[in-house]
């Protein structure tokens, strides 16, 4: 069911971030141009290989740009799949980070306090895991991430309702260089 | 005759009983029988100065605590026998006693202080112990812990844990990002509490050895999980070999030589047994899904673990011989953090019934006949730890918005709170016999 999931999750990422990519071209130079199946647009568009190496390339993404980004990313009840709304900006920093192979991040996966301790590490690891893969299908390499998982030890918020729950199930990834 | 009935439901209630009388451990725990009544009058004091302690006070909660006996309000009982010579049987029959306990406390030449105590059948009007324990006068707790001890050994003829320890882990807010972590040891009751690692990183998952000598947990203080070894009587601390990814769960084996742990070095979740001696490391579980929080089965043949494997968290056996897999709960959609009692018999758990009820209570199930029962209506009930002659489960819960600790007896029938400490408690682990 999982792995089900995962490979979902996977096809949806790379479709999302064809779109993403695509919807850039316009503004930015072509730029890191890297890796098999580079694409052939006009535009100044760059590759997007869907499948295997995954997509790099992709207009140039700036430290400046990663302000901008989202480095929080929030999940379901005992799931970690992610959400569909993360992968624009999951992608831009992968590609960050293909562009950048001296920058590196650390990803600190999270859950609500509901459920064993324990488990919980291992959900919010699994959540880690799921960004990573994110972020290594859309280019960055494996050797730029590192995970850790805090379970529900470090609550983003200190409430104990829904709300609060849903704030609390997320990766955070914080840069360890730029 | 209904004395010794009540006795022996009492010994079936703690459910270390054999095969045969398994039908009557049904009936215990439906709440049939009613706890045995005690009167635990107030010890008197020969020494003739005021004493640090309330050494029958302590007793009483001790036995009131552990679901065999009701004991007697002070305010109710008509008098204050010291010596078995002023027990008027009759008022302590008519206030429907079993028993009466008194005792009294006497000074010794070399300055400690001797307690004596007596526990007298009040039907028959016999004497059934009198004993005494001579201990330092800044140590009367521990004495009277022993007198609980002794007192119920010798009602239900089951060893008792009052002289036992807990250890749990306190979290408190100092700042917007920032924690303090502790992890304490305290008396069973929660009295007395100390601490014995500080850290402003996560500590969770503390396990007592077999024998009482050391502790492993759970520490983020470099900033990764690792699992830490604490010797408790020197304060040293070990850190078992780490490896990328989790490093948690931490569970020792009943002969203390091996230690089960979950690592995801191999991409997921996964239960190894570490053996202490030779450092070899073996794998244990081999699955996609997450499996964690192993526990030993007490012949040590067998680890219980949590695994997500059929979609939820349900609890696994894995017999580690014959490598067979069974899955031991069925009811509810999660089941997790097993603890299995000291006969091997019952399975104290997180347990969340799905359907109407949305939340996780800390339930038992007999293996035997696998009926399980819900000991707590908590809304975030975890970490359950057994007594180690397995009469009451300690668990962490959340009162308001605080976590602390609570305790209910195995049938369910006495629940208790631990006494407030700063922070949020959680994790309690209890220890083995000290003794």
């Amino acid at each position: 069911m999982q792995a089900v999931n995962l490979t979902k999750t996977l096809v949806l990422s790379a479709v999302v971030a064809l779109a993403a990519g695509c919807s850039t071209t316009s503004t930015t130079t072509d730029g890191g141009v890297a890796g098999a199946g580079n694409g052939t647009g006009t535009g100044g568009a760059s590759s997007y290989g869907v499948s295997g190496g995954g997509v790099s390339g992709g207009a140039v993404v700036t430290a400046e740009d990663l302000k901008q980004l989202r480095t929080v990313f929030y999940f379901d009840f005992d799931k970690a799949v992610v959400r569909q709304d993360g992968f624009n900006d999951l992608e831009a920093h992968a590609r960050y980070l293909s562009q950048n192979p001296s920058a590196s991040v650390r990803l600190e996966g999270h859950a609500d306090e509901r459920g064993t301790r324990e488990y919980n590490i291992a959900l919010g690891e699994r959540r880690a895991k799921s960004v990573e893969r994110l972020l290594v299908v859309n280019g960055a390499s494996a050797s730029q991430v590192e995970t850790v998982s805090y379970g529900e030890e470090k609550p983003a918020v200190l409430g104990h309702d829904a709300q609060s729950w849903s704030q609390n199930r997320r990766v955070e990834l914080k840069y360890l260089s730029k | 005759m209904v004395i010794f009935k009540r006795v022996v439901a009492a010994m079936l209630m703690v459910l270390v009983v054999s095969v045969a009388r398994a039908e009557l451990v049904v009936e215990v725990t439906q709440g049939v029988e009613a706890p045995t009544s005690v009167a635990v009058v107030p010890f008197g004091n020969d020494t003739g100065q005021a004493l640090p302690e309330d050494v029958a006070a302590i007793v009483q909660q001790d036995l009131g605590r552990s679901g065999f006996f009701q004991p007697m309000l002070r305010d109710n009982m008509l008098g204050f026998p010291t010596r078995s010579e002023d027990i008027f049987f009759r008022d302590w029959r008519l206030a429907k006693m079993d028993y009466v306990i008194i005792g009294r406390a006497r000074a010794q030449d070399d300055g400690q202080i001797r307690i004596e105590f007596e526990l007298h059948d009040v039907l028959r009007e016999q004497a059934m112990l009198s004993e005494q324990v001579t201990t330092a006068r800044d140590n009367l707790r521990d004495a009277a812990h022993l007198v609980a001890d002794r007192l119920f050994e010798r009602l239900t003829g089951l060893k008792g844990a009052f002289s036992t320890r807990i250890v749990y882990v306190t979290a408190e807010q100092l700042g917007p990002k920032r924690q303090r972590f502790r992890l304490q040891m305290a008396d069973w009751d929660g009295a007395r509490a100390r601490t014995i690692l500080e850290s402003s990183e996560p500590i969770l998952s503390p396990v007592w050895s077999m024998d009482g000598s050391k502790l492993a947990y759970v520490s983020f203080e470099t900033g990764k999980p690792s699992i830490y070894v604490q010797y408790l009587a020197s304060g040293r601390r070990e850190r078992i070999q780490s490896f990328p990814g989790l490093n948690g769960a931490p569970a020792w084996s009943p002969d203390g030589n091996q230690l089960a742990l979950v690592l995801s070095r191999d991409g997921n979740p996964e239960v190894y047994v570490l053996d202490l001696r030779s450092r070899q490391l073996q794998r244990i579980t081999r699955h996609y899904g997450i499996d964690t929080e192993p526990s030993w089965s007490p012949d040590g043949r067998s680890l219980i673990f949590t695994s997500d494997r059929g979609g939820q968290p349900q609890i696994y056996q894995l017999d580690l011989a014959s490598r067979d897999l069974k899955r031991l709960t069925f009811q509810g959609n999660y089941n997790a953090r097993g603890r299995l009692t000291q006969d091997g018999r019952f399975l104290a758990m997180v347990h969340r019934s799905g359907g109407g009820g949305n939340g996780f209570d800390i339930a038992v199930q007999d293996l035997k006949t696998d009926r399980v029962d819900v000991l707590t209506q908590s809304a975030m009930a975890e970490s359950p730890s057994i007594a180690p002659n397995g009469s009451v489960v300690i668990y962490a819960t959340q009162e308001g918005t605080k976590g602390v600790l609570a305790a209910v007896s195995l049938d369910g029938r006495v629940q208790f709170r631990m006494p407030a400490v700063s922070g949020d408690v959680r994790e309690p682990a209890w220890s083995p016999y000290l003794r």
